[in-house]
Order: structure tokens, then C-alpha cells, then sequence
């Protein structure tokens, strides 16, 4: 019996050992994806019931804290300008030359209508600071070979307990992502795609946002430029600089 | 012979007085909860109707899945074109389009940022437009505590409640934060006008009532609506005439295959009313067959204990040669004496109670807190022409029966018995 069970703990442990450690990949995917600050426009291309619709904007965050996104498309959203630190959300209305607050919880509502929520959308988490990982697998995405990760938050009160992830084995980069709530459930899928090399780090261009718990047809979220690292002055992510 | 009975029951009030406070005591009681509960349940369907359901309703069949949500996505385009569709079509009907909608209603300080905030159900009705008829029907013109009612576009009324919570008074300006017909953030700018308390708790927790035109605008919904309501100008929910309109409307409109088709709703089939609706005759037919039952059985009781206290009278009776049928029949007419005057006691004890619920009415509002469909906080009796029979047949009926039940003792008597019973 006993050695049974050695040779079952063996093999498990040899077919472990077969994949490389979770957090080796979390920080590649982080080199990649992750960076002090960074600068980018964005389209994000919203699938309703109905129409689908096209919002433009510009993004600027620093670190996992600080992020202000202004809207530049379409005209009714023109001038809209959001900011965040820590974990509040000011929303500037020029129609209105509102500042609003957005409490926490709401943080995790839908931007615009789109599969996004406003964490999604403005948050720049470095994942080996928020989640344990395992590799529990390879897999081949869009005809290329992946990890198959699993990652556990560290933090209960993160927005998604726990993320899958198919992990480009190559570029190192995820191609394919489940969030999943604490309870289990799937709450959303997301597709990375148009995977391109911007100054030595593989970054996807193209990610389809699917909230699996509403209708529609998903979101595409589009980027432009990116520049990584810029210098961004720190008025930048100041109230004051909503109303500018 | 009705004479002698009456005079007998008059003078020997041991035979009357239980059975005739028993009768009239339960038929106050029958005509006082009938009247309550007719008052309660008519209320409950008439505010339901005029706030948020009609006599009938026009959504897309998507909006209609998801009525809980309020979906202004799935709204009805062109609204304004089926609504002249459905005035010509229906003309018993008064057609209104309103726009129901949830969403935060934010305070700012003197800088412009956040001073408070709340949740809010809203609705955009037709205010300014003449003659509508949306003001009264609402009661919006009673309902106002503070302030007066909207005057121009951009002003608002608010509940009391929310205006006190976020300390607001008429004149200050509040943001409307919500989601567009296309799923955009909202945000827009009012002015309260006035403060208002429906009566309903559910109403009363945080609605803010605006033009329709205003919450268009706000919500980017130009020619949109989330709801057509349809209300009967026979002023009440006609159940036949509803689903008559419904079934036209759908044969026409609606097609399955297209989640954004009109479908028509009547009253019974929103919010879980058609229920309260057939349960309330239920109830009633329950509520009259129980005191039919339990007065049945005082009664029966009551004569019981009476036939012990006149097993005396009855067996002289007996003995002298009065046949037994006659001895019942004569307690039967008493019966029916008892039956009548207690069942009139009753009617106008009843009455009297139950016109002071519906003047004045039982304020629930402690109980309604946390209320999600519209009911009215005071629950105001309502005596309909039912309500003056509703117990009176039922008392005469409870007497009669628990007499021939207490008096079939009597063809037990055995005449021979009889003069040795006397004489112990």
C-alpha cells in the first residue's frame, strides 16, 4: 500500500514537474504587459442587442494606483474625463461641469455599457503581486502552444478570486483569459489577439471583453498607440485636471 | 304565532341575548374585514396601475422579460408614432408614454463635487403637455409637501424622504447619474421644484418625478419609450375589456421572432397582480365560508347549552301534547328572529366601522418598509354595495343551522320519560 502510494505521489509530482512555475510565468506576463506607467488611446468598439457603438478615448496611469482616461469620441461623450486613485473614481461631465464620485462598489459596473468595468478598464495590477499561480496544463490557442494557468487572488476583495489563463508559451503573454468569482462562477472571458512587439515586450493590440452575465455580443477593446514609460507630470492625475 | 315568539324572546333574554351578540359580532366582523379587504386590494390595483402597469401595457417583448430592470435598452423606438397607432385603434383607452428608470442622484457641495448621493427610481411623464392627465393621475398635485409642482423643463419633483436624507430643499440642483438608451453613463442636471409623499413606501423611499421630454434628453432616448400604458377611461381595471385590447394588439404587432416587438400586457399579467386579483374573490368566498362555519358551530353550541336550560320548558311542552315538529319549527322561527336582528345589528355595527377605515383608513407604514410593490402605507376600507349582504345572509344562515342542529335533541325525547323526568 505504501508503495502505492509513493508511486502515485511520484507521478503526480513528475507530471508536475513537467510545467514550469506559475510564478516564473506571472512575471513574464508582468515584463510584458506591466510597466511604471504608460500612455495609450483606445477604441472600444461596444456589440449591443441592438447597435453596436464606438467609443474613443486616452489613457494615462502610473503604477497599479493612478490612471485618467478623457474621452474623445463620440460627441456626446466628448470632454469626458475620468479619474482614479486608489479606490475612487471622479467622473467630469463637461454637459453638466459635474465632478462626480463613484463609490468602490461601483467600480466594478459597466464603462459605457461595454463588458468593461471601470477596475477592467483603469487598473494596471501587476498579477504576481495579487495572485498565487499553477500551471495546470498546455493547450494550443489561435494555433499557437499555451500554458494553461490558474491563479488564486491573495486578496479576498479582489474583483476576480480567480483567473485562467492560456499563456502564450513563447511570447509569454495570455491569449485567452476566464475571470471567475469567488463562488466560481464565471463572470468574464476575454480573447488577446494582434500581439505585437512594442520596444522589446510582446503587448496584444486587440482584446475581446465577453461579460458573461449580460446579453450582447462582447467588446472589442482596440489600442493605438502606446507608449510605455513615458513621463507623465503629476497634475496629471489631479482633480484639477478633470475640468482643464 | 311570530308575536308570541318575539315576545318570548324579548322577555326571556336568557334565550336571545348569547345567540344574538354572538350573530352580530360575527357579521360586524364579516362586513368590516370585506369591506377592508375590498378597500386594500382595489387601492393596491389602482396605484399599480396608474404608477407602473396601466390597465394594459406596451413594451418590446425584450423590455417585458426584463421588466424588473427597467432596460431603457430595450426600449420601444418610435414610441410616439404607435401611441397615435394606439389612440386611433383604442379609443377606449388613454394612451401615455412614460419612461421609468433607475439610477443615483447626486448632490454636489459648493465646489461641484459630491456632497451626498442616493438610489432613486424615477419616472418621465408628461407634465407640461395641456391636458394631460398625468398629474392627477399620479396624484402628484395632493402629493406635494414642499416646493410646487414643475413649472418648466429641467426641474424636478423628488420624494420627501430621499430630499430629507440628502438634506435637499426646492431650488437646489442635483445630478441624475444613470445609463443611456445605449449603455453610456448618464449624467445630468435638475432642479428640484418640490418634495412629495405618495403614501406608498415603495414610492416614498426615493422616486424622482420628471418631464418626459427632460428624461429623454438625459437618457438619450429621442423618440424612444420604455412603456406605453394604456388606462381604461371607464376610470376602473375592466378584466374582459383588457384582455379583449391585448389579444387585438398582439394579433397585429407582435412578432415572436423579434425580441424587439411590441407586445401588450394587461394589468393581470405584470407584477404578480393578476394573482392578488383572483385571490381576492377567494379570499372573500373563504372569509364567509369560515364565519359561516364558526358561527355554525358557536351557535350550534349556544343552542345546545339553550335546549339544556329549556329541557324543562320543552319537555312540559311535550307532555301537554305539543307535537315535537311543532316545538322545532317554533325554535327555528326564533332562530331566524335572532338571525335578523343580529345580522342588522351587525350590518350597521359593521358600518359604522367600516366607514371609518374608509375615512380615515389603518396606517401600515412601519410594516411596509421594506415594500417592493406599490401599496398604500394608510390601507382605507372600501363599502361597495356587496359589503351590505356580505354578512347578513350568512348570520341568518349560521343561526338557522346551528338551531335545527342543537334542536334535533328534541325528537330524541321519549314521551313516555317525560313526566318521570319532570317530576326529578
Amino acid at each position: 500500500m505504501k508503495l502505492l502510494l509513493a508511486i502515485l505521489c511520484l507521478s503526480i509530482s513528475s507530471a508536475y514537474a513537467q510545467y514550469p512555475d506559475g510564478k516564473e510565468i506571472l512575471k513574464k506576463i508582468d515584463q510584458n504587459l506591466s510597466s511604471d506607467n504608460r500612455i495609450f488611446t483606445s477604441k472600444m468598439i461596444i456589440h449591443g442587442r441592438r447597435t453596436s457603438r464606438t467609443i474613443e478615448s486616452k489613457t494615462w496611469t502610473a503604477g497599479e494606483k493612478k490612471s485618467f482616461t478623457e474621452y474623445l469620441f463620440p460627441a456626446r461623450e466628448q470632454g469626458t474625463k475620468m479619474l482614479k486613485l486608489d479606490d475612487q473614481l471622479w467622473i467630469y461631465s463637461p454637459s453638466t461641469d459635474r465632478t462626480i464620485q463613484i463609490a468602490g462598489h461601483m467600480l466594478r459596473q459597466s464603462v459605457m455599457g461595454s463588458d468593461l468595468s471601470y477596475e477592467d478598464l483603469m487598473e494596471d495590477n501587476r498579477l504576481l503581486n495579487h495572485y498565487n499561480a499553477v500551471v495546470t496544463g498546455a493547450e494550443n490557442v489561435a494555433g499557437r502552444p499555451c500554458w494553461v494557468v490558474k491563479l488564486t487572488a491573495f486578496d479576498p476583495n479582489m474583483a476576480y478570486q480567480g483567473l485562467k489563463l492560456w499563456v502564450d508559451k513563447e511570447r509569454n503573454i495570455p491569449l485567452k483569459e476566464e475571470m471567475y468569482a469567488k463562488s466560481g462562477t464565471l463572470l468574464k472571458r476575454s480573447e488577446l489577439s494582434n500581439v505585437e512587439n512594442i520596444n522589446g515586450r510582446w503587448y496584444p493590440k486587440k482584446i475581446v471583453f465577453k461579460d458573461m452575465l449580460k446579453d450582447g455580443e462582447g467588446t472589442e477593446f482596440i489600442i493605438g498607440n502606446i507608449q510605455f514609460n513615458a513621463a507623465i507630470p503629476e497634475y496629471v492625475f489631479s482633480k484639477a485636471n478633470l475640468k482643464k | 304565532m311570530i308575536r308570541f315568539l318575539f315576545k318570548g324572546l324579548i322577555r326571556d333574554k336568557h334565550r336571545s341575548l348569547l345567540p344574538l351578540i354572538v350573530v352580530a359580532l360575527g357579521v360586524m366582523l364579516t362586513v368590516v374585514f370585506h369591506s377592508w379587504l375590498t378597500g386594500v386590494i382595489s387601492d393596491s390595483i389602482e396605484y399599480n396601475a396608474r404608477f407602473t402597469t396601466g390597465h394594459v401595457k406596451v413594451m418590446t417583448m425584450a423590455y417585458a422579460d426584463n421588466l424588473d430592470q427597467m432596460p431603457n435598452d430595450l426600449a420601444l423606438l418610435n414610441a410616439d408614432s404607435l401611441t397615435v397607432a394606439l389612440k386611433k385603434q383604442f379609443p377606449g383607452m388613454e394612451w401615455v408614454e412614460r419612461i421609468h428608470f433607475a439610477g443615483l442622484v447626486d448632490v454636489p457641495d459648493r465646489s461641484g463635487e459630491t456632497r451626498a448621493q442616493g438610489n432613486t427610481i424615477g419616472f418621465g411623464i408628461d407634465l407640461f403637455t395641456p391636458g394631460s392627465a398625468e398629474i392627477d393621475r399620479m396624484n402628484i398635485r395632493k402629493s406635494v409637501v414642499e416646493g410646487r409642482l414643475p413649472k418648466q423643463n429641467g426641474e424636478i419633483l423628488i420624494s420627501n424622504e430621499l430630499a430629507s436624507d440628502m438634506k435637499l430643499k426646492p431650488g437646489d440642483t442635483i445630478s441624475l447619474i444613470s445609463s443611456t438608451m445605449y449603455g453610456e453613463m448618464a449624467i445630468y442636471n435638475f432642479t428640484v421644484a418640490g418634495t412629495v409623499v405618495f403614501g406608498t413606501s415603495f414610492l416614498d423611499r426615493g422616486t424622482i418625478i420628471a418631464d418626459i421630454a427632460d428624461v429623454r434628453q438625459a437618457l438619450n432616448m429621442e423618440g424612444a419609450s420604455g412603456e406605453i400604458l394604456g388606462l381604461s377611461q371607464k376610470g376602473y381595471f375592466d378584466k374582459n375589456e383588457a384582455t379583449e385590447i391585448a389579444a387585438a394588439f398582439n394579433r397585429n404587432y407582435n412578432k415572436p421572432a423579434d425580441e424587439f416587438s411590441p407586445v401588450m400586457k394587461t394589468l393581470m399579467e405584470q407584477n404578480n397582480l393578476g394573482a392578488l386579483v383572483d385571490y381576492s374573490s377567494v379570499i372573500l368566498t373563504v372569509l364567509v365560508a369560515v364565519f359561516l362555519l364558526a358561527m355554525s358551530i358557536v351557535l350550534w353550541n349556544a343552542g345546545l347549552l339553550g335546549g339544556l336550560r329549556r329541557y324543562g320548558e320543552f319537555g312540559m311542552r311535550l307532555a301537554i301534547g305539543e307535537e315535537k315538529g311543532h316545538v322545532y319549527k317554533t325554535m327555528i322561527y326564533e332562530s331566524l328572529l335572532i338571525g335578523t336582528f343580529g345580522s342588522l345589528a351587525g350590518v350597521a355595527l359593521g358600518m359604522v366601522f367600516a366607514w371609518y377605515f374608509q375615512h380615515y383608513g389603518l396606517n401600515l407604514k412601519g410594516m411596509m418598509q421594506n415594500a417592493t410593490i406599490i401599496m398604500p402605507t394608510v390601507f382605507k376600507a372600501r363599502i361597495t354595495p356587496v359589503t351590505w349582504f356580505i354578512g347578513f345572509i350568512p348570520g341568518i344562515l349560521s343561526t338557522l343551522i346551528g338551531t335545527m342542529l342543537s334542536g334535533i335533541g328534541i325528537y330524541k325525547r321519549q314521551t313516555a320519560q317525560l313526566f318521570k323526568e319532570l317530576e326529578a
